[in-house]
């Protein structure tokens, strides 16, 4: 169930000023009200596009996030099928029930 | 009054922010009728406009999620995004909580929906407005159908959401209009961003231009998935225009495939009877 923990702190990332502060200054603090793997974690302070979209984050979500870190357009895109080479198809969410266009 | 405009366009975050990267013949061309419908609904001398969008998790998430929300507050801020992302600058965008009361009042007489006295805008709803109200000097009563996190409305709900809109509209002395926005086929946000299904866009632009609400409501969430893309859920706020302008027809003002907006970008006018 965490992916649900990784879609609401970007949510919140993306939409708070707030929240981007404490993601700046206090880190751990942060991230400890929230439940993550390990892998969830580094995911997200690594700023993983692509592994965060095999995970499932929706990419309308994801995509405002690549804004956030100052990706650019064809970075994010690159990224994403990068995650997917890297670490194989969609995990969960909305994204599983999409065709694979890439045969 | 009543309602006195009805019209759709695209909200495609590319359409302001990758502009300098798309055919400038074909993205002009796009422009310039966005502007007409501006003028268009200009000349409708409205009072306000109801802006029914697909957001994107900028204020609802999966906490917590309404299948269908209005705002409920007099002043709204937006974009959420990065304003360079975007190519449009944050700022404060004028609302009318008295008549978003009434409207929702109305509204629950026949169906359930929630409202936001708290509400920041994404692209769905800044691009849009970038281009139909530049001077952001028209206040905006915003609509939120969720598109994003199933489980979602049904269609048949989306259009019946419209005819209760347009009933609860109509009693108000003020002049309203109303904008649709939203993709039709497209794959937001995923590796096949840009991907676009003309052939079943074109078609159901023909059903929505005719407001034939039977092939409307018959798309199954499997086959709009299939070919359309999740970013074709959206077709849910094209349909709440129609079900607003039911027995009147429109016309189609624009539609192309502009792949680097991730989207066939479509402008159109719905008559108000």
């Amino acid at each position: 169930m965490s992916l649900y923990y990784v879609q609401k702190l970007l949510y919140q990332l993306n939409r708070d000023p707030i929240v981007r502060k404490r993601f700046a200054a206090d880190r751990d603090e942060l991230l400890g009200e929230y439940s993550l793997t390990d892998e969830e974690r580094t995911a997200i302070e690594d700023g993983d596009i692509g592994l965060l979209y095999v995970m499932g984050v929706n990419g309308q979500i994801l995509m405002h996030y690549s804004a956030l870190i100052g990706q650019e357009w064809d970075e994010y895109i690159n990224a994403m099928k990068q995650g997917v080479a890297d670490h194989g198809a969609v995990r969960g969410g909305l994204y599983t029930l999409l065709e694979d266009r890439d045969g | 009054m009543s309602l006195v405009f009805a019209g759709v366009c695209s909200h495609a975050p590319g359409i302001t922010g990758r502009a300098k990267r798309a055919d400038p013949v074909v993205r002009d061309a796009f422009y310039a009728r966005l502007h007409e419908l501006r003028e268009r609904l200009e000349a409708a001398k409205p009072d306000v406009l109801v802006i029914v969008a697909a957001e994107h998790f900028a204020n609802f998430f999966m906490n917590n999620m309404p299948a269908y929300c209005m705002g409920l507050a007099d002043e709204y801020e937006g974009p959420i995004e990065d304003e360079d992302w975007l190519a449009i600058r944050r700022t404060v965008v004028p609302g009318n909580a008295g008549l978003a009361r009434r409207i929702i009042t109305g509204m629950l007489a026949d169906i359930d929906l929630s409202y936001a006295e708290e509400w920041k805008f994404d692209h769905g709803i800044m691009v849009p407005l970038n281009f139909l109200t530049p001077r952001y000097d028209l206040p905006v009563i915003p609509v939120n159908v969720n598109c994003q996190g199933p489980p979602l409305t049904t269609l048949e709900r989306a259009y019946e959401f419209g005819r209760v809109l347009r009933r609860a509209c109509d009693a108000q002395p003020e002049r309203i209009a109303l904008v649709g926005t939203g993709g039709i086929s497209h794959w937001p946000a995923t590796p096949d961003s840009g991907v676009i299904n003309e052939a079943w866009d074109r078609q159901f632009l023909d059903r929505f231009i005719n407001n034939r609400r039977a092939e409307l409501i018959a798309y199954t969430d499997e086959e709009t998935l299939r070919d359309a893309g999740q970013g074709g859920f959206e077709i849910r706020t094209f349909l709440t225009v129609a079900g607003a302008t039911e027995g009147a027809t429109g016309e189609l003002l624009f539609y192309a495939p502009i792949p680097i907006f991730a989207v066939g970008c479509t402008v159109a006018q719905m008559a108000v009877q």
